[in-house]
Parts: structure tokens; sequence; C-alpha cells
């Protein structure tokens, strides 16, 4: 994984709540076998219209979203499947963060795991965003787990301090687990499986 | 100090735990399938991993897989391409597949438990957000990302922070045509679907306690609906009972031991839970949803809400929203809404006992011309118990279609679909924009409520049939 670096970006406004995995990137989009180009199909039933044709209203063919790297979303974020692929499109896309008053928590934790911030804000500041002008920039910064508002004020945003530590380290979760290989042996040992799928 | 059955869970399962690095904790059954695998096999590859425990895990093909004739070759390309993949996988890594042409072949949340690998006390994971069904046997089961597909996969392990405990009390008898899909969508309408999160539910009271496996088991698959990752149930006799002669389930003095071990999980008296709800099952009636998320639901003749009635910004445009791509307007009921197509089936509601009810309405009667019914078996299992009791044959009979088993229409991935415009009442989990097909709308209900509804063809209060 790369290192998260700070980053200042203007907003893609999303002003829905519970937008869901589907929504994010729709099923019959999964029967790929890997994990590129899914940028594409990123919210692709509100992006094009039944000829496939780029539907101007959609705030992501917008001229003025293009490399914006913040999704400003309404509340409860990625809800429903557990699909990894909706962090990688929104990734591939070039968000590197999202903001919300809060997230499902499967999508927050696939998020975290492919350099995508989840940043929870109160209900005030998540209104103060909403209402910025077009041109508005925020700053986000990993380390102090801060983000500036438009307005210049500086909001602390929760992230757990593992979480941080691999995003910012470019640290990835599977080798810290294979590191804790003589422990994993150790409780096998003490308690042996009661199935075989085997056979 | 008292625990909650979550906590035992737990607890028994901790390999390891460090200062600042989340609880790494032991899986003791990891179930895959087609569409969340390829890419954590091909990290293993690139990392030259093996999988560290096969005889953990166990892999089937659900999703993308056609419900017609299994006997013709697959016409989607990709779909061949990606279940071709699964079959490759599990051969070069050692794990068993019960794929396309399996005998024991069917949507991963049924499986598991038919065959007797889903057993109370276990963690159970699943690169899919449905593994809360597994709950319904004392199992702490949740769904995870292809990232931790990937790290179960290499290590049977996966870094976790503990949840809060969440109580969802049902007490009271179940009126006729109420079922457990009722308690859930119920349970959700009241929490909304972020109401869980950051939760694992427990699923106590009398009406829990009344439940055969096959309902218990609905209940907890859409414990993700209301944005808990899992939902449980304690195990008992009924689960005792499910499990017995199992082909995976313990035999002879282990069956015993397990039994031993098995009832002490239960949540101890003076145990605390961080949240609770009760609902009264006596004054339950039966649901459905109107909107784009399975929160937006009901009691079958309540009218669906009226957008100016929301005080909330936000919340009012959600509902807008909805109902403007539902095609309905606020403040009427659903009952009597002409419908296209009707869908039994899904990991929620396509176990024997969904198939038995449905049958046993649907019995002597005609389907409307005006409607398509889909019927699709969880299993290969399920599809041969349903033919020995001759379900098919009253299916088919009424004018609905008898189809393969697997997820069918509940993601439509696979062709089985809706087209844009058209109306379903569905038995599967999900009303989201486009879950059955680009454009199409969804009523998410009982069995009971479909049948009845495939029966009218329009949506139908199913006691008016009883
Ligand atoms: S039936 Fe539907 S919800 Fe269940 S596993 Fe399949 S796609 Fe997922």
């Amino acid at each position: 994984m790369t290192p998260f670096t700070n980053f200042e970006s203007r907003m893609v406004k999303l002003p829905l709540n519970n937008v869901d995995t589907d929504q994010i990137i729709p099923a019959r989009f999964l029967k790929t076998t890997s994990k590129q180009g899914l940028d594409k199909q990123l919210f692709n039933d509100w992006r094009y219209d039944a000829a496939g044709n780029p539907n101007p209203e959609f705030v992501l063919n917008r001229p003025e979203s293009q490399g914006v790297q913040v999704l400003l979303a309404g509340d409860n974020f990625g809800c429903g499947s557990s699909r990894e692929h909706a962090p990688w499109a929104l990734t591939q896309w070039g968000f590197r963060a999202v903001i919300s008053t809060s997230f499902a928590d499967i999508f927050q934790q696939n998020s975290l795991k492919n350099s995508l911030l989840p940043i929870i804000v109160p209900p005030g500041v998540h209104a103060e965003l909403f209402a910025a002008g077009p041109s508005a920039i925020v700053k986000i910064d990993l380390p102090n787990q801060t983000l500036t508002t438009p307005g210049g004020r500086m909001v602390k945003f929760p992230v757990d301090a593992f979480s941080k530590h691999c995003l910012v380290k470019g640290v990835d979760e599977l080798g810290y687990i294979l590191e804790q290989a003589p422990e994993i042996a150790a409780y096998e040992a003490a308690h042996p499986a009661t199935i075989n799928a085997l056979g | 100090m008292p625990r909650t059955i979550i906590e035992k869970l737990w607890d028994s399962h901790v390999v390891h735990e460090s200062a600042g690095a989340p609880t790494l904790l032991f899986i003791d059954l990891h179930l895959v399938h087609e569409v969340t695998s390829p890419q954590a096999f091909q990290g293993l590859r690139e990392r030259g991993l093996k999988v560290r425990r096969p005889d953990l895990t166990i892999a089937t093909a659900d999703h993308s897989i056609p419900t017609s004739d299994r006997s013709l070759p697959i016409a989607d390309k990709i779909a061949l391409k990606q279940l071709d993949q699964l079959e490759t996988n599990c051969a070069e890594f050692g794990i068993r597949c019960l794929g396309v042409h399996s005998s024991q072949q069917g949507i991963v949340h049924v499986i598991g438990p038919e065959l007797g690998l889903t057993q109370p006390g276990m963690t159970v994971v699943c690169g899919d957000s449905h593994t809360a069904t597994h709950g319904a046997f004392g199992a702490l089961a949740f769904g995870i990302g292809t990232s931790e597909v990937e790290q179960v996969l290499a290590t049977q392990c996966l870094l976790q922070r503990q949840s809060k405990t969440f109580q969802v009390h049902v007490d009271g008898r179940l009126g006729a045509g109420v079922s457990a899909k009722d308690v859930i969508l119920a349970l959700i309408a009241r929490i909304g679907i972020g109401g869980g999160t950051g939760s694992v539910f427990e699923y106590t009271g009398s009406t829990i306690r009344a439940l055969g496996m096959d309902e218990r088991m609905t209940v907890c698959n859409m414990s993700i609906e209301g944005g808990s990752r899992a939902g449980l149930i304690a195990p008992d006799d009924t689960t005792f009972e499910y499990l017995a002669g199992r082909p995976h389930a313990p035999k002879g003095a282990a069956w015993d031991a397990a039994i031993g071990r098995w009832k002490q999980l239960v949540t101890d008296d003076g145990a605390t839970y961080d949240r609770a709800v009760t609902i009264s099952g006596d004054t339950l009636e039966p649901m459905i949803t109107y909107g784009t998320n399975p929160g937006m639901g009901v009691s079958i003749n309540a009218p669906v809400p009226e957008p100016s009635q929301v005080a909330d910004p936000m919340a009012r445009d959600s509902i807008t929203k909805a109902l403007a791509y539902m095609g309905l307007e606020g403040g009427k009921p659903l009952v009597g809404h002409p419908i296209d197509v009707v869908f039994i089936g899904s990991c929620t509601n396509s176990r024997i006992s969904d198939l038995r009810i449905a049958a046993g309405l649907l019995k002597g009667r005609k389907v409307s011309p005006k409607v398509r019914v889909m019927v699709v078996p969880g299993s290969q299992e399920v599809k041969r118990q349903a033919i020995a009791e001759g379900l098919p044959e009253i299916f088919r009979a009424a004018g609905c279609e008898w189809r393969e088993p697997g997820c069918s229409m509940c993601i439509a991935m696979n062709g089985d679909q809706l087209s844009p415009g058209q109306y379903s009442v569905s038995t599967s989990n999900r009303n989201f924009e486009g879950r059955q097909g680009k454009g199409g709308r969804t009523f998410l209900a009982s069995p009971l409520t479909a049948a009845a509804s495939a029966i009218m063809g329009v949506v139908t209060d199913v006691r008016t049939l009883l």
C-alpha cells in the first residue's frame, strides 16, 4: 500500500442518505475477476442514461467534479453488500476520502484497507460543508486527524490508531497478521477443529 | 462477571491482543463464493501464500450461476469465466468446491447450515454481508470484504474490534399470516437501516424461541439490513434437533460432548447489553417495503409515508426520491397495487419451510396470468426435499416457474431480473434501486405475502386468503 499523505481538494457533493453499495457499483459489474477498471462503473445507474450516455445532471459528470478527491455524502454511506468493489471503484475514480456523519461497518473497514479515508463529522460540520460553495476546499491531515473546513475551522475526526498507522505508513494488514503465526499455531493447538470441510 | 453470548463467543476466539491494534480473532468456518473471492486468491498467488486451513473452508457457486437447465452450457461468458475461476482456484489451493454441477451446490448461507458445517459457538465469515444468517445457530457470523477473505484464507484469522451488544427482544405469539420475515422487516422499519451499526444483535424472547431453524435464519439473515454485521440466537433444543444427523455434525460421543458445550452458550443472568429494543410479537402484522431501502417498510394495510410530513430535509429528500423511483404516491397503502413479478427465493426465504408455506397457499389455486412467478430453491438439497414432497408440481400447476438453485433475482447477476419499471413482490432482502434489475421496483415481503400477491396479481394482505 502506498502511504496516505495529507492533501487538499474541492468536494463532490452527493446529498443523499443511505447510499448503498449497489448504487456505488451495481451487482452486474461484479462478474469480473479483476480489481481494475471499475472507475467507469462507479455510480453507473445514476451516471449514465438508458443508452449508456453520461447523464449531465449527475454530479460526477460535471466538469467541476473532475480531479476532485473528496466525496461529501449523506448519512450511513456504503450500506448494503460487502463488495470491496465499492472502495475499489471510488479510489480508481480518484477519491481519497469520503466525508459523512456515519458509514456502514463493512464499507468502512473495506475503505480503510484501500487507502480510502472515511471521515466522520458531526451533523453541524456536515451541514456547513454541504452549504459551502463549489470552489470551496477542504484540507485533510491524517496524522493529526483534522479536517480544515473551507471557513478555516479545524475539526478533529476519529480514526482508530491501528488503521491510521497502516494508512500513514502504507502497512498492509495481512503482513501484520502473518507475523503472528506463532500465536495462531498456539491457538490452533489448543482448539482442535470440530469439522472437516474437506470430506 | 456475567456475559452475553456475544461476549462469550468473542472471548473464546481471541488469538492475540496487543496494545494499539485490533484483536486477532480465530475463524472456525470460512465460506467462499465466486464473486468476492477471485481477487483474494490472486492476492495469495502474488504473495506466494497457501490456504492455511482448507479443512475449515468451503466454496460454492451461487451468485452468477444460471437458474435454468444446468445441463446446458452457460451462455454468459463473463459469468462462465468467473465460475471456472472459482473451480480453478479451489483446485489449486486445495479447497472443496460445491460448484455448478455439485449435488450439494446452493446459496452459500443455505448450504453451510444444511451440511451441518455451521455449528453453535463458531465464528463464521464469508465475503458476503448476509453471513449473519449463520447466527441462527448461536454462532458469531459476519460478512467481510475481499481483502479480509484473503486474510482469512492465508491465516484463518481476522483483525477485529469488539462490537457493541444489542438485544432485540420479541415476545408474544405471531398471528395468522405473520412470519419470521415480518418480525425482521418490522425491526428494520423501527430502528432504520443504520440503527444497528457497530453492534451485534442477540434476538431473544418467546417469539424467537417458537421459531424453527429456517425461520431463525430468516431473522438473522437480515441483521445487516438493520446495520448490524451480525445477529444471533442462543442455541436450544430446536437448534440441536436441526443439527442431529447432518453430514458434518458431530456423531456419537462427540455429539454428546458438543451438546454439553453448546448448552453453555447462553447470555448469563445479570449480563447487560449496550442497547436494547423490544417488539411485541402479538401485534405484528404482515410487513412490506415501499421504498428503496429495507428500512422503508410498513404493515401491509398502512399508508406509505407522505414526504411533506417528514421534518428532516435530507430524510424527506430520500423518501421523495424513493417514491419517485418506485412510481408511488405518498399517503396511500400498497395493498391493491398491481405487480408484474413475484420472486420466492434468496438466502432469506428459499429453504424448505419457506417453499412449503408458499406451496400451502398456492395448492389448488392459480397465480394471476399477469404475473411471472419464479420459485428458486436455495440449494440442491432443498430442491430434492421439495421434489420428495411434491412441491414443484404444486408450483407448476399454479402457474409458477420452478428453477434451479442460486441467488437468482435477489441480485440479478445471472439474467433473472426485472425490466425497467416492473414491480415485484420479492422474498429476498434488498430493495435498493436496480437491485433486481436496472429500473426494477421491489416490494420486500414474506413468502406468504408473495404467494398471496401472486394469486391476486396485486399486493395482497395474505390474511384475506386464509
Ligand atoms: S441470495 Fe441474495 S443476499 Fe443471499 S447471498 Fe445470494 S445475492 Fe446475497
